[in-house]
């Protein structure tokens, strides 16, 4: 007897506890719960978090991610509207808004990022077919470069100009797909670019143009540097001219100058008077004759001279 | 743990009623203490949720709540430095999921620059959980997605900077600019998360134009070569022959003094003997005259001596200037 009635206890606890976890369920901070009946969703989308109860067996629990989820698209190869070929990956952040209605149209997440990627996959191409490469790659339109001041000159580094810009770019598919996902209880925060890279097709024609854009640099770093080393030749050459130029006018100042002196020296003593004038140039005159006689000379003398005159006397007066 | 010691003896021994409930009970509070109780590690913050509602959040220590899974902890390493690399792995990385796999590199680095050139980019971020909350209810795969920004992002502002910036003279911009952004992103999402830093790894050209980007390197350097060679040149000449001019400058001061002095002295003699000469003129006159015939007669070897009269025979006399003619003008001079 005792035994049956702890068989039978045990029995109604288990039944109970079967019953309770049918009835009791949690609803996580991460999520909202539908309850359905039968398939059908009944009363209130439930919000918060906590322990919450339903009709154990006939309720079911449906839930629904609340926070913001990842639509990571595949890469696809898309052409531009200068008809280059880049393979575009993309993703986006999205939440479930409306939970009733994505749970209707949808039921789970593998269906609706299944319609993300349609949906936004066609948008991307929408966008990139309309727009040239270079305005998916940038961003700001009055952003100027910094550039290497040993590259100043060399006119290739520049950003090409846009109109749009990246960001407009992602609004506009954002704006275009938000339309087609709020049917379906979606709400699209954001979709951006996340890799652009050039199609493989593509890849080398670029890489020749960046080898042959680095080729020019190249060159013209030659040809600046043998175009400052004549500069510098030049200004050696230029320099040298002047240094002596200068110095022979400095030199010729100075000579003048001294002879001038010396001149005005002599000139205010010779001159002082006529008997100085005339015993300068009786000295100046022996003066050169002892410069101008010397061992080789042959000196013919007639009696008539200053010197032989006496010796002629002299012998005419024995 | 009560029961299980005592188990083996269950089936030996006849138990007294009330032993086996009691060792139910032992063991129920026994777990109920076990759950109840847990730590946090001094790194982080314990998040508790109470059937999945948010109720608390926690120091690091010893810390108590309601067992049998009614509340969870989850325990959010909020003092760690995290960090996400891109386009390399670091061996040994202490974090999982720090790195994404190999054959993704490539994809991860390549990037288009704003003058439609390639560079390859590697990049670490370093970040932290700022705030637990946001960061465990508000995005799901938060690591995914900060991975996924961090790539937009950094796209975003190499896309606004040419390939010479983007490789040399712009990195610390570059890391800048894109912590800023990648920060206003996640602020955006509210993913809890605080960016402290973005650094540049390697930055490089692709494989292919790697070698014509070395050109450039080996052409700037020849310029610079060329450049040190005119100048040395330049150096050689200029200066050498600043001194040189220097050189013949003092010269010619010395020429002037020279000439002053010499000007100088010669009338200074000249003045005196003037003053002399004015007391007796005619003989200062003939004195001097005949010291100067003095001393310059002597040197003459070939003397000739003739009458005024016969002043013509002069052309005959075959003059020589060697030393033949001396006999002669001694004959002449005897005649």
């Amino acid at each position: 007897m005792r035994n049956m009635a702890t068989a039978i206890g045990v029995i109604v606890l288990v039944a109970l506890g079967i019953v309770a976890s049918e009835a009791l369920y949690t609803v996580d901070e991460t999520e909202r719960v539908i309850i359905t009946q039968f398939g059908k969703p009944i009363g209130n989308v439930i919000d918060e978090a906590g322990l919450k109860i339903k009709i154990p067996l006939i309720n079911e629990v449906n839930r629904i991610e609340k926070r913001i989820l990842v639509w990571d698209g595949s890469a696809n190869d898309m052409p531009t509207k200068d008809k280059l070929y880049i393979t575009v990956d993309t993703f986006g952040r999205w939440r479930i808004k409306d939970p009733l209605q994505y749970f209707l149209r949808l039921r789970d997440e593998r269906s609706a990022q299944s319609r993300l990627e349609d949906i936004l996959g066609s948008e991307t191409r929408n966008a990139v077919a309309k727009h040239e490469l270079i305005e998916i790659i940038r961003t700001s339109k009055d952003r100027s470069p910094e550039v290497d001041p040993m590259l100043a000159d060399v006119d290739i580094t520049t950003l090409l100009p846009i109109t749009k810009g990246r960001k407009r770019i992602e609004a506009d598919i954002l704006d275009a797909a938000s339309g087609k996902l709020a049917e379906f209880g979606i709400e699209l925060l954001d979709i951006r670019f996340k890799r652009i890279n050039y199609n493989e097709s593509v890849r080398q024609k670029i890489y020749a143009r960046m080898i042959s854009e680095r080729d020019q640099i190249a060159e013209r770093f030659r040809s600046e540097g043998a175009g400052e080393a004549a500069r510098i030749n030049g200004n050696k050459e230029r320099d040298l001219q002047e240094i002596t130029s200068k110095a022979y006018r400095q030199i010729q100042t100075i000579r003048g100058d001294a002879d001038a002196k010396a001149t005005d020296i002599y000139a205010r003593s010779y001159d002082q008077s006529r008997e100085a004038a005339e015993l300068y140039e009786f000295l100046k005159t022996l003066e050169t004759y002892q410069a101008v006689i010397d061992s080789n000379t042959i000196l013919v003398l007639t009696t008539d001279s200053d010197l032989m005159s006496l010796f002629k006397h002299i012998k005419l007066q024995r | 743990m009560a029961t299980e010691r005592r188990s083996p003896d269950l089936g030996k021994l006849p138990l007294p009623h009330g032993v086996v409930p009691l060792g139910f009970a032992v063991a129920a509070i026994a777990w109920s203490v076990y759950s109840a109780v847990f730590t946090v590690p001094a790194e982080s913050v314990g998040v508790i949720q109470r059937f999945g509602d948010y109720v608390a959040e926690v120091d690091p220590g010893l810390h108590f709540k309601f067992p049998f899974g009614i509340d969870r902890v989850t325990l959010v390493p909020v003092k760690r430095q995290l960090k996400e690399e891109f386009g390399f792995s670091t061996p040994g990385a202490t974090f999982r999921d720090q790195s994404a796999p190999p054959s993704q590199w490539a994809l991860e680095t390549t990037m288009v620059t704003g003058d439609l050139n390639t560079a390859l980019v590697e990049w670490i971020i370093q970040f932290r959980i700022e705030k637990p909350f946001d960061f465990l209810f508000n995005v799901r795969d938060p690591g995914d997605t900060l991975r996924d920004v961090s790539e937009s992002v950094m796209r975003e502002v190499i896309g606004d900077r040419t390939v010479d910036e983007v490789l040399t003279i712009g990195r610390q911009d570059i890391e800048a600019t894109a912590q800023v952004k990648l920060q206003e992103v996640v602020n955006k999402y509210a993913m809890g998360l605080r960016i402290d830093q973005i650094q540049l790894k390697n930055v490089n050209p692709p494989e292919p134009v790697q070698a014509s980007f070395d050109r450039v390197n080996e052409a700037q350097q020849e310029r610079e070569r060329m450049i040190n060679v005119a100048r040395g040149e330049y150096n050689k000449a200029v200066p050498r022959a600043r001194g040189e001019a220097d050189q013949r400058v003092q010269a010619a001061e010395g020429y002037a003094i020279q000439r002053v002095n010499e000007a100088e002295g010669d009338v200074r003699r000249f003045d005196a003997l003037l003053l002399e000469y004015l007391k007796a003129p005619d003989v200062t006159k003939r004195r001097i005259y005949l010291e100067t015939l003095d001393d310059v007669l002597p040197r003459i070897k070939s003397k000739v001596i003739v009458d005024e009269s016969a002043a013509s025979v002069l052309p005959l006399l075959q003059l020589q200037t060697s030393g033949a003619p001396t006999k002669r003008s001694e004959l002449e001079a005897a005649q």
